[in-house]
């Protein structure tokens, strides 16, 4: 089936200092094309359609949107003609209901009334739940993504990006939006699709343009290709499936009883009466929708948060009121999700971020002055044993690519010889062979008797390598069960299937 | 057109490039003022800079250099300690006015007794005046969460007052005549802080503000409370995540720059100052925060900014009473030098670029 192209881009090469994002790089898009853009972490995704939507110009090479030449200077230039996008990161004020959200991102807005009754109508249409009068700040996440969807179509674009929507749904989210774009494709709408999960792409996509290390390397027919095809040219390389070395489960390391606690973040969740155990040997699996307390299981295991001491065990002593120090005192290490600012200071050297958490299990003082030759040898180990590419320990940890810090942060966690390990998200923005390797090494400390729990929103991930799965939703965590006999749509189940459909029955 | 760009490591070059260029961006555009108001720049500018060291009056002028340096580099040190951890005393001003009431007072209320405690009980006393005023804002930050640069320098106004009031009232020297001030302690040896070596200006003051500075730069680059001081200012939640309490650190880091800025009150108020009057401050609070900015917020450099700065003060004095200059342009010189240092300052972390020519 051959279908008018809509949109052309040819040679296109951009280039930052020190790194080449794109080059040369060419593809065309059909009118009502579903269209994947496909890619490991840093391939030039993100660049590609940031000069696609106007927001980076290219350095050479040519678009061509209908024919005519297309090289809009802002975003507002692209929508105009017609090329909408979705972010990966919402920009919306959690303070203001949906319409006042949509209204914002609009140049002339209608009327609330009007408007509110055309969110209304747009959301009946396309089959996502939406109420206009809601504060964002209460949505989920899938919801949120509504929001951004919705306040594209209202501009009726002829070109629809959308940048890794499924990371934050649900899997009966990610059917309830594969529908609407495929009503959007039968009504003309091209959507070009960036993600790096290869089954979403064979299931929804037409074609495929395979970007590697900033060039094209492929394009394919998804259907007519196997994953493990598709994943393979999009990293260069075989792929190793992680080896799992069978352990005798131990008695319990970690234990957590009804946790409770608040959140210190705003609009954020609280944890309604968390409770677990995770035995020597172990990993726990948590998976669950952005936003639903992951960050705040996080601290509340880390000792950033404290609660009343018998809430939190580890190796059967009560922690529960203790900070961060005594815990990793106590065996339990935690490496938080947000690399920049948390789990490490940017501006800070890979020395001195080593000491930031090794600090205490790896005696790296005394009489509380820091041994830094210590703490340097640690960092070398570190960085050799994970692979980290950097010119040396000194370095600053910014100048680090997020995937290269990401595997220094896990190195530093997991080399500490702690009893139990807390992850969140242990693999976010890293690519596919550093993630398998990371996964190796998280099954390997299980392996050797440490009791892990790895918080994810991969679900592949978390199927990988935990023994025990458990979901959190809106704070609450369900009974872990075991991973082995789970399908995809008892997770969904236990994930809270689709957020907000009852809004679509009083709609109208 | 030029753009601002992030460099991926800071730059070390303009790390210790920043301050000579700093001087010398501010000897330029200083000496376009004075050349404005009709001085000769390059006179003003010798008499500033060259002067006090080798000028004829140099073998007084030297000694005054420690003299004046000696408070800035005590209190910029403490301040640099908060600074670096995100905690913004400005009221040093304040801490060193208590200091110095509280120092005075403990000597004054034994006068005439001697005895060889005397002075060590002052100094205690003086630290724990500056401590006391920094208190008042750290306890408001971290119970109420109030903003510590505006009720710091809102205590500064505070001070003052009970200062006036000292000179004029409960520490009034009762054989004075009726002037104001208090008993001076120039005429009270168990509680003066006498010259150790007068051709220096050294006194106990300026031994203090060198050990300081050695002590400091020991606990910011060896100490754990040092890293986790830097790891405060650099990422909050980072040292929230290592195990830092931030309650227990701004009450540490507020009371060490109010300490030492007592500490400076009390050695000026019983050594050069000599005793405690209405206009016994004379800005060093204020100034010491360009010190510390000067000395890139580093124990090492905050010294030699003290001396640079001391050499502007006295140097200015000169300039002044020599060459009929207003005493405000001198502060507006001493001005530039923390504009021209901030905005030189950019060029660590970020680098010029030519933007590429956009079609």
């Amino acid at each position: 089936m051959t279908r008018p192209e809509l949109l052309r881009v040819e040679g296109i090469t951009k280039a930052y200092p020190g790194v080449v994002a794109n080059s040369d790089v060419s593809f065309s898009i059909g009118e009502g094309e579903i269209h994947a853009l496909l890619g490991e972490n840093g391939a030039g995704k993100s660049t590609m359609v940031k000069m696609i939507y106007g927001l980076v110009r290219p350095d050479s090479g040519v678009m061509t949107l209908r024919g005519a030449g297309y090289a809009p200077s802002k975003p507002a230039e692209a929508r105009r003609l017609g090329v909408a996008m979705v972010f990966q990161h919402f920009s919306l004020f959690e303070a203001l209901n949906v319409a006042e959200n949509v209204a914002l991102g609009m140049e002339s807005p209608p009327p609330m009334r009007e408007l509110a009754a055309r969110i209304r109508a747009v959301s009946e249409e396309y089959g996502l739940p939406l109420d206009p009068s809601r504060m964002v700040g209460d949505l989920s996440a899938g919801e949120r993504q509504r929001v951004e969807i919705i306040r594209c179509l209202l501009q009726d674009p002829k070109l629809l990006i959308m940048d890794e929507p499924t990371s934050v749904l649900t899997p009966q989210e990610v059917e309830i939006l594969f529908k609407t774009l495929r009503q959007l494709a039968r009504e003309g709408t091209a959507i070009l699709y960036i993600s790096h999960k290869l089954e979403e792409i064979k299931g929804l996509c037409d074609e495929a343009t395979i970007l590697r290390r900033g060039k094209v390397v492929a394009t394919c027919t998804p259907r007519e290709r196997t994953a493990r095809e598709m994943a393979e040219l999009m990293v260069g390389q075989a792929l190793k499936t992680p080896e799992r070395r069978l352990a005798a489960k131990g008695e319990v390391a970690l234990g957590v009883s009804d946790l409770s606690v608040e959140s210190p973040i705003p609009f954020g969740t609280a944890l309604k009466g968390i409770s677990f155990t995770v035995a020597k040997g172990e990993v726990l699996g948590i998976a669950g929708v952005a936003g639903n307390g992951q960050d705040e299981l996080l601290l509340a295991l880390s000792g950033e948060l404290k609660a009343a001491p018998d809430k939190v065990r580890v190796l059967s002593q009560p922690v529960g009121d203790l900070g961060p120090v005594e815990r990793r005192r106590a065996g339990l290490v935690a490496a938080p999700e947000d690399r920049y600012g948390h789990a490490a200071a940017p501006d800070m050297s890979l020395v001195e971020n080593a000491f930031l958490t090794a600090g205490v299990r790896k005696g790296l003082t005394k009489n509380g002055f820091v041994d830094w030759s210590g703490t340097r040898a640690f960092a070398e180990e570190i960085i050799a044993a994970y692979d980290v590419r950097t010119p040396g320990p000194d370095v600053a940890a910014r100048a680090l690519s997020g995937g290269n810090l990401q595997k220094f942060l896990m190195g530093r966690e997991l080399m500490q010889g702690a009893s139990v390990i807390v992850i969140n998200q242990p693999t976010w923005g890293v690519d596919a062979a550093a993630a398998a390797q990371i996964r190796q090494s998280i099954l390997d400390r299980a392996g050797e008797g440490a009791a892990l729990v790895v918080i994810s929103q991969d679900l592949d991930e978390l199927l990988e390598v935990a023994d025990s799965f458990a979901v959190l939703n809106e704070g609450r965590l369900t009974r872990p069960r075991p991973t082995e006999g789970l399908t995809m749509d008892e997770i969904g189940l236990m994930m809270g299937g689709a957020h907000g459909m009852e809004v679509a029955h009083h709609a109208g | 057109m030029l753009r601002l760009e992030k460099r991926p490591t800071p730059s070390r070059f303009w790390l210790y490039a920043t301050p000579p260029v700093a001087v010398i961006l501010t000897m330029v555009a200083g000496g376009i003022l004075f050349a404005t108001m009709g001085k000769n720049p390059f006179e003003v500018i010798r008499t500033i800079f060259w002067d006090p060291l080798f000028g004829p009056f140099a073998f007084y002028l030297r000694g005054q250099l420690l003299v004046k340096a000696g408070p800035l580099i005590l209190i910029a040190i403490g301040l640099a300690l908060g600074f670096r951890a995100g905690i913004w005393n400005i009221g040093a001003e304040g801490q060193y006015i208590m200091g110095a009431i509280f120092g005075a007072s403990v000597g004054l209320a034994v006068f005439p007794t001697e005895s060889r405690w005397i002075f060590p009980v002052m100094i205690l006393a003086g630290a724990f005046g500056g401590w006391l005023w920094a208190m008042i804002p750290a306890i408001l930050k971290t119970k109420f969460n109030t903003n510590e640069i505006l009720v710091s320098l809102m205590l500064v106004y505070v001070a003052q007052t009970i200062l006036a009031k000292a000179a004029t009232g409960f520490l009034k020297n009762p054989e004075g005549m009726g002037f104001p001030g208090s008993r001076n302690f120039s005429g009270y040896p168990a509680a003066q802080n006498a010259y150790l070596y007068e051709p220096l200006g050294l006194h106990w003051g300026g031994v203090a503000a060198l050990v300081t500075a050695v002590l400091a730069y020991v606990l910011l680059t060896r100490h754990q409370a040092g890293f986790q001081i830097r790891l405060a200012g650099q990422a909050p939640r980072a040292a929230r995540f290592h195990g830092v309490n931030p309650v227990r650190l701004v009450v540490l880091c507020m009371g060490i720059s109010g300490a030492l800025a007592g500490l400076a009150g009390l050695f000026e108020v019983a050594g050069p100052a000599g005793q405690i009057t209405i206009d016994f401050n004379t800005g060093y609070g204020f100034t010491a925060i360009i010190v510390a900015f000067l000395g890139r917020l580093n124990p090492l450099g905050i010294v030699l900014a003290g001396f640079l700065m001391a050499l502007t003060y006295v140097g200015g004095e000169m300039a002044a009473t020599s060459l009929g200059l207003p005493t405000a342009a001198i502060q507006v010189f001493q001005g530039m030098l923390l504009f021209f240092l901030l905005a030189v300052d950019v060029l660590t972390n970020y680098r010029f670029r030519l933007a590429v020519g956009a079609h």
